[in-house]
């Protein structure tokens, strides 16, 4: 079968392997691009959040591209992420594809129902359980290993000599680990991106301002959504640090690890209460945030993002406690680079100005 | 005991006031409402709240800024379940909502913010009003449960009458001062329409620019979730893979199956706020669902705080006009074969 999945980031680099090794054919989407977003606004409804509409615009790409199952993630709420599923299918149905949509919903949750999906991919893929978790733990490597390159790039960017360096290292750094299949080969080519982006020329004398970035996960972890804030603050000598990665958010609902629960203890003080998607998670990450002396937070959420909302309305004390200045940026398909820019360009004139205030005494 | 308990006129105000009226007041309180939604209520809103927050969120901030000073509890409930059903909740604005008010709003009196969470354990409402009847110092467990028996049967009521066609001010107020059911004259209706959306917004005149009056004042016969019957209400929408998660986004689609099973209407509108996030779901929902169900009628009517009255007046008689004259041609057609 034809098999596609949403892009999210880096991640594709792995599902195009998985897809493949458990015996389909796999369908990788374009990369979002304006065109995916007029596709997906077009026929979204229109208060539906920027990550509904990115991925309509991506499915219905895919499907152009011939695809005849689309693999997705779901949820349980309250966030509406949860059940954009069913409305994507919806949506699919009513253009006329006979394209089905398969949503994985979290394994705690829905084990019985997840393991019936997975069977149906498997079986239709001829694939074995056995081999199955082989496929399994080297594209659970892959996905790693593509987070680990990620965080590197990111941390050299704000040092970078040549501006616009890093990226470019960066995008051959994806297109080896796309060569890498065994779990020897991937091992080798992140050791070989390692070497690649720790060799790019940087300028140890910089001292970077740290913002970090916290806000609902998909505009977080896709580039495309973000308008690639990550790398624009980079390249503005700036170090960012994001509150989550793929592979970190399926260690975290797998709970293979417990970072969540620092984050969820340290925001009761203002929230007592699960809201969905990640706002009780951009409470707790600020404060965190603010504890380990990072400059700023930058909170990023698609425009009507409910659960961000309320952590907005929240974070306006988080801040004044904290001393900790907040900048909210609500995304949606209007959004414009520049705009952007201009934005992140004041919000860090700002962090400079503290921070000379707060060193003034000292280094004068 | 002269403690006044503040009620904000919003919100669940619409659905669950009579049961916390009739409980507040059999323990001895005295309970203070907000006015009904105005001008005031909107500007202290949009003051007091954060500027992405819809409509009704704003509201309650409004609301609540109104009462602060005229009461010495405010009752500010954390609504996470009121049923057992999957992970049925309410927006995630619902359940941060005595979190936002704090952090908002400054000089705030006491608040109770107990969770309304009736999803687990036995007689959860029952025990739900006996934590708050003790935080407030009430002792007599005797009398509390009195209090609460008079309450669910003061809540019951209310629901039968919303359920019985009873306008919902109407229904309110018999709910509460306990006098019998009296209903204004309207013309004789030509038209059904379910109206349909959040208790928040059909049941609030201000916000929804006197929907229900002008609708009557037409010959249009408005339907309405609370209309349908609980339990045919609750076998709808077995088409979906999963419900909703909202407790009120699930009752608003069921209703629309219902109607569109039993074509009891002749078209559908739904109410919703500006920038709702679990409407974006169900309004696409029920649109394709009346589209692909012969073709109902729909329209969806977006409100928030610039909503004019002209531009509501004029969308709904555009509407139940072609719906007229949708009428008329199928009569014409039906007679010349007949
Ligand atoms: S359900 Fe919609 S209108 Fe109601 S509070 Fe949530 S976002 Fe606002």
């Amino acid at each position: 079968m034809k098999v596609s999945f949403p892009i999210m980031g880096n991640s594709y680099v792995a599902f195009k392997q998985l897809v493949e090794q458990i015996g389909h054919e796999p369908v990788v989407p374009p990369l979002p691009s304006s065109r995916t977003m007029t596709l997906g606004t077009t026929y979204s409804p229109e208060f539906a959040c920027i990550p509904f509409k990115i991925l309509m615009g991506t499915y219905l790409e895919a499907i152009e591209k011939g695809a005849e199952l689309i693999i997705s993630s779901g949820g349980h709420g309250p966030c509406r992420a949860g059940y954009y599923g069913e409305v994507h299918q919806r949506i699919i149905n009513e253009l006329g594809y006979k394209t089905k949509v398969i949503i994985f919903d979290s394994v705690n949750m829905a084990f019985k129902d997840f393991f019936k999906k997975l069977h149906y991919i498997l079986r239709t893929g001829k694939t074995s359980w056995w081999q199955f978790i082989k496929v399994y733990r080297t594209v659970w490597d892959k996905l790693l290993a593509l987070d680990e390159i990620e965080l590197l790039a990111h941390q050299v960017r704000p040092y970078e000599v040549e501006k616009g360096k890093t990226s470019e290292v960066y995008r051959r750094c994806l297109a080896i680990m796309d060569q890498a299949r065994t779990r020897t080969q991937i091992k080798e080519a992140k050791e070989a991106c390692f070497r690649l982006l720790q060799n790019i020329s940087q300028d140890k004398s910089r001292k970077p301002l740290k913002i970090g970035i916290v806000g609902e996960i998909y505009v977080q972890i896709e580039p495309f959504a973000n308008l690639d804030i990550q790398a624009t603050l980079g390249e503005m000598g700036v170090f960012t640090k994001r509150g989550i990665h793929l592979s970190e958010w399926w260690m975290e609902t797998t709970h293979q690890s417990h970072n969540e629960e620092k984050a969820v203890a340290a925001a009761r003080p203002y929230l007592n209460q699960m809201i969905g998607g990640h706002g009780i998670l951009s409470v707790g990450e600020t404060i965190l945030y603010a504890r380990r002396g990072f400059d700023g937070v930058i909170q990023l959420a698609p425009f009507s993002c409910i659960p961000e909302i309320v952590a907005k309305s929240i974070l306006t004390q988080v801040s004044r406690d904290y001393g900790i200045p907040v900048l909210t940026i609500f995304l949606d398909e209007q959004t414009g680079r520049e705009g952007l820019r201009t934005r992140l360009e004041a919000f860090v004139d700002l962090l400079q100005q503290r921070r000379q205030k707060r060193l003034g005494g000292a280094v004068s | 005991m002269g403690v006044k308990i503040g009620f904000p006129r919003t919100l669940f105000y619409f659905i669950y006031f009579p049961f916390w009226h009739a409980f507040f007041s059999g323990l001895g309180f005295e309970v203070v409402t907000s006015r009904p939604t105005n001008k005031l209520s909107l500007d202290l809103g949009v003051q007091e709240a954060v500027n992405d927050a819809c409509l009704p969120i704003k509201l309650y901030h409004g609301h609540v800024a109104e009462l602060k000073d005229k009461v010495d509890v405010l009752f500010l409930p954390r609504m996470v379940s009121v049923r057992k059903l999957d992970a049925e909740t309410f927006c995630p604005k619902f359940l941060g909502l005595p979190d936002m008010i704090r952090n908002s709003i400054a000089g705030l009196p006491e608040i109770i913010d107990e969770k309304v969470d009736l999803a687990r354990g036995f007689f959860p409402l029952w025990k739900l009003g006996l934590k708050i009847a003790r935080r407030l110092g009430y002792k007599k467990d005797w009398h509390t449960w009195r209090a609460f028996v008079k309450a669910k049967a003061a809540q019951d009521k209310y629901i039968r009458n919303l359920a019985a066609g009873v306008p919902p001010q109407v229904a309110m107020e018999t709910a509460v001062t306990g006098e019998p059911v009296r209903l204004p004259d309207v013309p004789v209706p030509d038209l059904n329409l379910a109206i349909l959306g959040y208790p928040y917004l059909i049941y609030d005149s201000f916000v929804n620019i006197g929907l229900f009056e002008k609708l009557a004042q037409m010959g249009v016969r408005a339907w309405t979730v609370e209309m349908v019957p609980p339990h045919r209400l609750e076998v709808q929408g077995k088409n979906l893979s999963k419900h909703l998660f909202w407790h009120f986004s699930n009752r608003a689609v069921r209703a629309a199956f219902y109607y569109l099973n039993e074509k009891r209407v002749d078209g559908i509108i739904h109410v919703t706020a500006f920038g709702c996030g679990p409407d974006a779901m169900v309004d696409k929902l029920m649109e394709l669902e009346a589209k692909n169900r012969g073709n109902v009628p729909y329209l969806t009517l977006s409100l928030d705080e610039h909503t004019g009255e002209a531009g509501v007046l004029t969308r709904v008689e555009a509407f139940t006009d072609m719906l007229r004259i949708r009428r008329r041609e199928h009569e014409s057609v039906v007679s010349h074969h007949g």
